[in-house]
């Protein structure tokens, strides 16, 4: 078999670099995704700060309006695509094979690979930096700024050949993660016995497999217009460049949503666990999850009431945008509910989820003031839309993941994150976002557009602008002390295997896990399984104190590593760059890639070491 | 270590990969969707010719139409014999419904050539891109259906395509058929509907 599978031998551990890129390990690929994340956070994050501290006078002349316009579309674009993307994938491939009771995704290979183009399809765009001719049209860069006369350089074939590249990786995940939670499920773990996070991931799955393509058509336009010479956007030729904010739309709100349902599912593992209670009306958290995730797909244009699309488009979309407002309401009700006379431990898990449902009200009562379309123009382009963004996308995705990366931790390495760094961190990040952000409201109401890179001091708006980049400050700091906390973990304190005494099916097993997860396949049965395994035992006088015995690894059959999906990703990268360069690379990158499927596809998903 | 080789468990019962590829298929249907949806919006909107009414030649692609629905018939035909076991049929259902998929192909070769030289380009109207646009995203995925119905037909030449492993023609057969299904659409609305569109006209709502 060797022969056929390719010339380098397969590797057989993951010792190394090679071990990393290779490793088609859950556990590892969620390692990956998370520090990759990280560092597009702090790079969009000095993005941020430079925006801020360009702003924080008035007629500053820090940075010109040319490089004013890369910073903010980068940030964004990073922000959203690049960080909280990635960090929720990060926690979908650690958490759900743990959840769900199963040795690793459906595809091992496959998510290998979707970490690899994604990758590489950031990296892709960052190389605009290097030649300079960066994106500068916004993150949903509307045509027809974006085309041709208007944007002469390269930086919008960047921005759209970066999207579609990484938006490959994500259909690709996405499509990984709903096979393996629709078929890889414990014996008795029923749709209604999934933890709250796996059905968040699940939604979230279906929605980026379903908004994706269409965005890619969307992108695909962009990019023929401003290469091939059509004119899908270009008014003077007949096309619409309304066109591109439907499309963009009709990906960009379910969008929204796949970046704030993870973290809707990360807080109702926290705020349960920390309650010591399970969560209150977990059928109506699934249901408003499945509601939120099919009336998504009928919102968008409220994203272009001032567009002109007539009083019953606008009103149409008004009734549908408040309507969407209900199923999130019965969410935050429930995990009201959930705590109501629980026995609640402020850990600091617990305040970054207490953190996340505070800040997601405000930012939820933002969102339905701008879902009243005659309001919404009063708000269109100006602060307070970029107040409501933060406050649901910092407020809510953020402080969502920083429950989850607090929660999950000690599972993920055996070693503790320092709680009291920990609450610093949290009470930074909390008063910081408010300095930063809340202010904005008040800057939007008095008129302040986004996206100017000055103002002059009469506007009145220097004040609120100086306590908006004070806030910037803390949050820096707050990221600090989160790096401090993280490095210290290296010689912290190893904890058991459940330190919160919490309800999942991943406690049940040793921290760090072990490659193959479960030495036996648990059976479920009921919800938060792992609090009825520990009462029972508990009540037959046994309690539970160690976590599920390790066995010999060679007993149990576990893919193997590879470098095809780094290889193949290679190829596919190199398809996209070769559109930004020469079209020569493209089809390198498509024997490249073409290799990769062959030596794929002859490859055994498991090395034929014993079985054959 | 020699226990056998365990059948996969599965919550559902469906294998994962057949799984994968519906969920693919649904994923390519928006796809196609926003594609199928440029080319509605801008309808009737081209603002010089050529106009479809001018070169769409409908005869000549429900030949091609009609090629294309054999090749499903074929592969239904290849993933019977599989069932069957019967090795010369696979690899000639295999190879039969790659040839009506790339016959399929050379008649859209012709007639992007016979469009171009009337002057219909990607940049002359609003017709020529979403025309080119949307037959060509379809004509690429056919290809890539030829070239995996190709390699499938030497893994079947070689012994290695049977009833055992008969999934791995069920899913290129997945995948062929809708690519099929996707061209009932657009043969449909591109051509016996839209086919005799004139200049700028005045849609309902437009």
């Amino acid at each position: 078999m060797a022969t056929i599978t390719g010339v380098i031998p397969r590797p057989t551990s993951y010792a190394g670099v090679w071990g990393w890129m290779t490793t088609v390990d859950h556990k590892r690929i969620a390692v990956l995704y998370g520090a990759t994340a990280f560092v597009f956070l702090l790079i969009a994050g000095l993005e941020a700060g430079v925006l801020r501290m360009q702003l924080a006078s008035a007629d500053n002349d820090l940075i010109g309006p040319g490089r004013f316009n890369q910073m903010f579309t980068m940030h964004a674009t990073v922000m959203i695509f690049m960080v909280i993307m990635p960090l929720s994938v990060s926690f979908f491939n650690f958490v759900i094979p743990l959840a769900i009771g199963a040795r690793d995704v459906a595809f091992p290979r496959l998510n290998a690979l979707s970490y690899w183009i994604f990758l590489f399809g950031a990296l892709l765009m960052h190389m605009s930096f290097v030649v300079n001719e960066v994106p500068d049209a916004g993150w949903f860069s509307y045509a027809n700024l974006t085309e041709k006369p208007f944007s002469i350089n390269r930086g919008l074939d960047f921005w759209a050949i970066g999207l579609l590249v990484m938006g490959a990786a994500s259909v690709a995940g996405a499509l990984n993660f709903v096979v393996t939670i629709i078929n890889m499920r414990a014996p008795g773990m029923t749709m209604m016995r999934m933890p709250v996070f796996v059905w968040m991931t699940l939604i979230t799955s279906i929605l980026l497999v379903l908004a994706f393509p269409v965005i890619t058509v969307g992108l695909i336009e962009l990019t023929m217009d401003r290469n091939f010479g059509t004119h899908f956007f270009i008014p003077s030729e007949g096309g619409d460049p309304i066109l591109w904010q439907h499309l963009f739309w009709v990906f960009g709100h379910p969008e929204v949503y796949i970046l704030i349902l993870p973290a809707m599912g990360i807080v109702s593992e926290v705020l349960p666990t920390f309650s010591r209670k399970p969560l209150f009306g977990y059928p109506f958290i699934v249901f408003s999850g499945i509601v939120i995730g099919i009336m998504g797909w009928a919102v968008w244009s409220h994203h272009m009431f001032t567009v002109g699309l007539g009083p019953v488009a606008n009103s149409v979309f008004t009734i549908t945008t408040m309507l969407i407002a209900v199923p999130t309401g019965v969410k935050i009700l429930n995990w009201i509910g959930t705590m109501w006379r629980g026995s609640i431990e402020f850990t600091t898990s617990m305040m970054f989820a207490l953190g996340f449902v505070a800040l997601f009200i405000v930012g939820g009562l933002s969102g339905v003031s701008h879902a009243i379309s005659p309001s919404d123009f009063q708000q269109q382009d100006t602060y307070y839309i970029v107040a409501h963004i933060h406050y649901v996308l910092f407020g809510g995705s953020i402080m969502g993941a920083f429950a989850g990366i607090y929660y999950w931790y000690p599972k993920l390495t055996g070693r503790m994150l320092n709680e009291t760094l920990g609450k610093l961190n949290f009470w930074l990040m909390f008063i910081g976002m408010n300095l930063t952000f809340f202010p904005m409201h008040f800057l939007g109401m008095n008129g302040m557009p986004r996206r100017i890179y000055t103002y002059t001091a009469e506007f009145g708006w220097e004040n609120m602008n100086r306590l908006a980049s004070l806030g910037y400050v803390v949050l820096f700091v707050a990221f600090v002390i989160f790096i401090v906390n993280l490095w210290q973990t290296r010689t912290s304190r190893r904890v058991s295997h459940d330190p919160w005494d919490a309800p999942g099916l991943e406690w049940s097993i040793a921290s760090p896990p072990p490659a193959y997860n479960f030495a036996e396949i648990p059976t479920v049965e009921g919800l938060d399984q792992y609090w009825i395994a520990k009462q029972r035992a508990e009540a037959a006088g046994t309690p539970i104190t160690e976590p599920e015995a390790l066995v010999d690894p060679d007993t149990i059959h576990m893919p193997s590593p590879s470098y095809w999906p780094i290889f193949t990703a290679v190829g596919v990268a190199l398809i996209g760059g070769g559109l930004l360069s020469h079209y020569a690379i493209s089809f390198l990158g498509g024997a490249i890639t073409m290799m990769g499927v062959i030596g794929w596809g002859n490859e055994p998903a498991a090395a034929p070491s014993d079985h054959h | 270590m020699a226990h056998a080789v365990e059948p996969e468990y599965t919550t559902t019962g469906l294998n994962h990969r057949k799984l994968l590829m519906w969920v693919f298929l649904g994923s390519d249907c928006l796809f196609f969707g926003a594609l199928i949806a440029t080319y509605m919006v801008y309808r009737g909107q081209s603002l010089v010719g050529p106009y479809p009414i001018d070169i769409i030649n409908v005869p000549v692609t429900t030949i091609s139409t009609f090629v294309l629905l054999m090749s499903s018939f074929a592969m239904v035909q290849a993933l019977a014999a599989t069932n069957a076991d019967d090795k010369r049929g696979i690899v000639s259902w295999l190879l039969a419904t790659a040839f009506l998929g790339a016959i399929f192909i050379g008649f859209q070769v012709v007639e992007f050539n016979a469009f171009k030289n009337e002057g219909l380009t990607l940049g002359g109207n609003l017709f020529g891109a979403t025309f080119f646009t949307l037959t060509g995203f379809h004509g690429a995925h056919v290809t890539l259906g030829i070239i995996w119905l190709l390699a499938m037909a030497i893994l079947a030449a070689k012994g290695r395509v049977g009833s055992k492993t008969a999934l791995d023609v069920e899913l290129v057969g997945l995948y062929w058929h809708f690519v099929d299904i996707v061209w009932i659409v657009i043969f449909t609305l591109l051509y016996l509907i839209g086919g005799f569109d004139t200049g700028p006209v005045a849609l309902p709502g437009g």
